[in-house]
């Protein structure tokens, strides 16, 4: 882990009903690093970052964000802390265009206090400040692609626009919902670079993956999750060579295909 | 080559400065300035001229029931369309608003403008808190509580007969002149139209649109949408509470039938044919829909039949208006 700690779970629990779908889940993340979470489906990946959004309200455990307990605030004030997410089902405003989307969360109280993306954020100028983020996180600013209607874009912008939204709150954690899921090879290889990128701009990230071999480039530590408990955490080498991990997830072939590539 | 060149270039530079510069309109001919305007023009005009070619008494009073339901179906519009609340609550804001009213003017004495003025802002007040606790209700369930607030409010008043029961409170001060009451009446309906026109394209109507089509992404978006919602109700309930004031006025009396549920299903109606979404939409609606109305008073109880025929075929051929 680098630095300090900047969410802490602490055996979080959530059950639907008689359904256990977290089982005292405990990790910790680090300033600055990438964590990337796997798992089979099913296995809670996804409860997991409702549980921190405050979408889903554990049934018990705590969440800790910079040491201030989280549990159970509502997600607008969790993003307002800087604690932002991705949707695995992207959910842009479809009827606007591109960059209109951008107009909303930099309406947000916490855009204006952080003064959005460079200093911008101002009235009236939201719309500029919009494309300055979608320019930012590949977006190529002398197309048409900005302004296009949302629900005419191929789903590899789909989910930069998902990205987007979460920069401009300006955020300090981002989690990442299968931002690589539904891309293509080449989309990809220019995702990863990207998410480098935010890294090095100091923003932590936690990504859910299935797309292993990619996120096993990017991620500073892996967490596998299994039936709604923690298996294994470590570095992507670790995980893989735990025989647990094999048994429960990936089935021995296909590691021996994924270490091949990695 | 060159030229290709230089011509790629320049259509670069103008797709950037043509976002910068949106909102900005330049007018480049009499016919686009015609465009831009003669709807409005028409509307406008068309309203303020009205009161001037009709003499009838009736009809005068017509006008202005039709600009009453008119507001009725702009605040309806715009919570549904704009906002994603589907409110039944119209009469629940008629009843409220006139109610005030005719409180501040027969017991405080306040002149009629000043209390309809009052029972606008503090019915608006008033409403917004009372439907607080529904608004994270979507869809139907938000329609149907709505609902409930009107019928409630009647019963109450009925029962424990306060606000002057069954009778209503009567001597209620008119508005000065009868010329007044019209033209007060369309030019704050022509207000409250295109303020509610410029309110939905500014950023905070996207933001409300954006609670309308995905409330989760505003939520993630670090914005309380129960606050957004509150807003919009508010001003709403404020058109409407203004509605009720109004009528209120022009009949001199206040009474339980300020609740009745005309007033929240003909501006559903009037939107639906007018087009929903579109704000002046509705008001045209109500211009088509309350003189048909009166019309066929003469039919009695056939009134309502003929009145779904005529309604009829506009719902199923043009649904939308």
């Amino acid at each position: 882990m680098k630095g300090g700690p900047i969410l802490q779970i602490q055996e979080i629990t959530k059950t639907f009903g008689g359904i256990i779908a977290l089982n005292r889940v405990s990790f910790e993340v680090g300033e600055g690093e990438i964590l990337g979470i796997i798992g089979p489906n099913g296995s809670g990946k996804t409860t997991t970052v409702n549980c921190i959004t405050g979408f889903v309200k554990p049934s018990s455990g705590r969440v800790l964000f910079r040491g201030k307990e989280i549990t159970g605030k509502p997600p607008h004030k969790i993003a307002d802390m800087g604690l932002t997410r991705t949707f695995q089902i992207m959910r842009p405003y479809f009827s606007l265009p591109a960059y209109k989307n951008l107009v909303i969360p930099l309406f947000s109280p916490r855009a204006r206090r952080t003064g959005g993306w460079r200093g911008g954020g101002r009235r009236g100028d939201r719309n500029t400040v919009g494309i300055d983020i979608l320019e930012e996180i590949g977006f190529e600013r002398d197309s048409y692609v900005p302004f296009k209607v949302t629900s005419t874009l191929p789903t590899g912008y789909l989910k930069r626009l998902e990205l987007a939204r979460c920069l401009a709150l300006k955020p300090e954690l981002i989690i990442c919902d299968e931002v690589f899921s539904g891309l293509s090879m080449s989309e990809i290889a220019s995702m990863v670079p990207l998410i480098e990128r935010l890294q090095m701009s100091g923003i932590t990230l936690i990504m859910i993956e299935h797309r292993l071999r990619e996120l096993f480039k990017v991620a500073d530590r892996v967490l596998v999750l299994n039936f709604g408990e923690k298996l294994v955490e470590g570095s992507a080498a670790e995980v893989m060579a735990d025989p647990r991990v094999r048994e429960a997830y990936f089935g021995s072939e296909k590691v021996e295909e994924v270490m091949r590539h990695a | 080559m060159t030229t290709g060149t230089q011509q790629r270039r320049k259509e670069r530079i103008d797709r950037g400065i043509k976002v910068r510069t949106e909102g900005i309109y330049a007018l480049m001919s009499w016919r686009e300035l015609a465009y831009l305007i003669l709807p409005r023009f028409v509307i406008i005009v068309g309203l303020l001229i009205l009161p001037l070619v009709i003499f009838d008494m009736y009809w005068q009073r017509v006008i202005s029931i039709v600009c009453i339901y008119a507001l009725l179906a702009l605040s309806f519009d715009f919570l549904a369309h704009h906002v994603g609340l589907v409110s039944l609550g119209g009469a629940f804001f008629v009843g409220v608003g006139g109610y005030l009213s005719a409180v501040l003017n027969s017991v405080f004495g306040f002149p009629a403008l000043l209390s309809i003025a009052g029972a606008t802002v503090i019915g608006g007040i008033i409403c917004t808190l009372l439907l607080l606790p529904c608004l994270p209700l979507r869809g139907v369930y938000f329609a149907i509580v709505t609902l409930m607030y009107p019928l409630f409010m009647a019963r109450v008043i009925e029962a424990l007969d306060i606000l002057g029961g069954t009778d209503g409170i009567m001597g209620i001060d008119s508005l000065p002149s009868a010329w007044m009451e019209q033209y007060f009446i369309i030019g704050m309906l022509l207000l409250f139209l295109f303020g509610i026109r410029r309110l939905v394209n500014t950023d905070l109507g996207l933001v409300l649109r954006a609670v309308k089509d995905n409330d989760q992404a505003v939520r993630a978006s670090g914005m309380n949408i129960t606050t957004y919602k509150a807003f919009a109700v508010c001003i709403a309930s404020a058109i409407g509470c203004f509605a009720g004031a109004s009528l209120v006025h022009i009949y001199m009396w206040a009474g339980i039938s300020t609740f009745a549920l005309d007033f929240s299903v003909l501006p559903i109606a009037a939107t639906v044919i007018g087009g929903s979404g579109t704000l002046v939409g509705p008001v045209i609606g109500c211009l088509i829909l309350v003189p048909v109305s009166e019309l066929l008073r003469d039919f009695g109880t056939l009134r309502i039949v003929f009145y779904s025929l005529s309604c009829w075929p506009s719902l199923s051929f043009a649904a939308r208006g």
